[in-house]
């Protein structure tokens, strides 16, 4: 039954996994400008704080220090539903990842995830598809060409990228057998790891995961290049820093939302050998999914760095030639061989 | 029980705010915020869905109608650029007729709601039936047949598309 503790908790879980994803975020931002000033052989930012530590916080200063702007042809209403949409879908969807095991406190067992809802995975995927109407409204609200070349561009890239994307999390399904992450997870210990069972849903999942955030090299939502800066050109303050913002959320929560699916979330391989407590043992699981989480937003920006932009007739192709071809086959081998392997009955 | 009561309000919440916005859907000048409307209907539908204990029903809903089938609206109303002084006048005429057919389709659905069993709906809030693995269960089971050749029937149709949208058929 529902009692005022365990409202306590969940509010207390809430609001950590919240401030856990805006300082990840903050600090992402810190961490490209780095990883970019490395990759170029450069400094990067080194003046706000020792190593430029502080320079995240003197960016969101700047950010709402700037003049707000809403052009006079828009629709005023829109253009400021349109950021407050891309960020309310990017702060939701970690409620549904178990960040960890359960922590044992005067015999009551507190699970590490907001909730474990028998539907997680899809939850994750409704809530990426709603992700796209920030970007169009916004783009349209703002009665600019670029924009709205811009907005269409990436809910038509979000969209053909969903598809494989839901094909791929089908054939980890089906070898799982659930759809809730928190078992996903739990599945996971050892070394039974999805990514061995899974290489090419890894793949492909890993491809659209870049496809869905808009990170390079399927940033063409937002190509300076082409577009001046797509779907967010006519925003300016901090209604232009939530967009950039919630791209970076999502970065994060993708980064989750991988380690959790293929590489076995908080479970350390061999931990329960050591003979240690059990909460120990939850929050060195923590600090294992955040160093697995720290490597793959490592990974989307190294990939930044690295490769160019695709054109758009190549992102197509690669997205419904390609990707979409290629997981149905994933379906069907990972059907086939789960006959061979006598696991359906 | 407090609990049944606290559904039963949300449940009726979310219905006057589905109604309401269906009917702003009609109402409203604008393509762009009839779809938005629109929108907000799936939503308080996918709520009353999660409310009656059937999760895999109301995401579903979420993903495919608002989140695919909606953007794409969006998406075509965006490259048409629809808006008040674009949009062409209608004829009376077929103004008439369409309130003549959504009139007898309201009979059609208030017809067979009266005929409908309601007294197995005696715990609505805790029933089992939409949970997804029931859900799977009576799909494969049950209505394989009936569910298998619906899909082939999808992908007729899908082929039948894109066969429309090809410029030169060789």
């Amino acid at each position: 039954m529902i009692t005022g503790g365990f409202i306590l908790y969940k509010v207390i879980l809430v609001v950590i996994v919240f401030l856990i994803s805006l300082v990840i975020a903050m600090y992402s931002t810190y961490a490209e400008r780095k990883v970019a000033a490395f990759m170029q052989d450069r400094i990067g930012p080194n003046r706000a704080g020792p190593f430029g530590l502080l320079q995240p916080l003197a960016d969101g200063l700047k950010m709402f220090m700037k003049e707000e702007i809403i052009p006079n042809l828009s629709n005023k209403f829109l253009f400021i539903l349109g950021p407050s949409v891309a960020m309310f879908t990017a702060c939701i969807t970690g409620a549904v990842i178990p960040w960890g095991k359960s922590l044992m406190i005067g015999g009551t067992a507190y699970p590490l995830q907001v909730t474990d809802i028998n539907i997680g995975i899809l939850y994750i995927m409704a809530v990426t598809s709603i992700g796209v109407y920030g970007i169009m409204i916004g783009g349209w609200a703002s009665n600019n060409k670029y924009s709205l070349m811009g907005a269409l561009r990436a809910s038509s890239q979000m969209i053909s990228y969903e598809i494989a994307m839901g094909l791929a999390i089908i054939a980890l399904v089906m070898h799982t057998g659930t759809l809730s992450l928190r078992d996903i997870s739990a599945m996971q210990s050892g070394w039974h790891w999805n990514i061995i069972y899974q290489p090419l849903g890894f793949l492909i999942f890993l491809i659209c995961a870049f496809a869905e955030t808009n990170r390079t090299p399927f940033d063409l939502p937002e190509s300076d290049s082409e577009l001046i800066g797509g779907y967010h050109t006519e925003y300016s303050s901090m209604k232009l820093g939530f967009y950039l913002f919630a791209e970076y959320i999502n970065m994060f929560i993708s980064s989750a939302v991988i380690s959790t699916l293929y590489f076995g979330g908080y479970n350390i391989p061999g931990i329960g050998h050591l003979g240690l407590s059990p909460n120990l043992v939850a929050i060195l699981g923590v600090v294992f999914l955040f160093a697995k989480i720290s490597f793959f937003i490592f990974f989307f920006m190294w990939v930044r760095w690295t490769l160019p932009r695709f054109r758009y007739d190549q992102l197509m192709n690669l997205g419904w030639k390609v990707l979409i071809p290629l997981s149905i086959l994933n379906v069907g081998l990972t059907g086939a061989l789960m006959w061979i392997f006598g696991r359906i009955h | 029980m407090t609990q049944d009561y606290l559904q039963r309000y949300l449940f009726l919440i979310l219905g006057f705010f589905g109604v309401l916005s269906a009917l702003m859907v009609v109402f409203t000048k604008n393509p762009i915020h009839s779809v938005l409307y629109l929108v907000l209907t799936f939503f308080s539908i996918a709520g009353e869905y999660i409310l009656l204990n059937a999760q895999f029903i109301a995401i579903v809903n979420v993903i495919v109608y608002a989140g695919a089938i909606m953007v794409l609206f969006l998406f075509v109303i965006m490259l048409l650029n629809l808006n008040k002084e674009t949009e062409p006048h209608k004829n009376p005429y077929l103004k008439f007729a369409a309130v003549v057919t959504g009139g007898l389709m309201l009979i059609v659905l208030v017809g067979s709601l009266k005929m409908a069993d309601t007294t197995a709906i005696a715990t609505p809030y805790q029933g089992q039936k939409g949970l997804i693995s029931n859900l799977g269960f009576v799909l494969f089971h049950d209505f394989l047949l009936p569910f298998e050749i619906s899909s082939i029937l999808f992908l007729a149709a899908m082929v039948g598309a894109v066969m429309l949208g090809k410029k030169d058929i060789k």
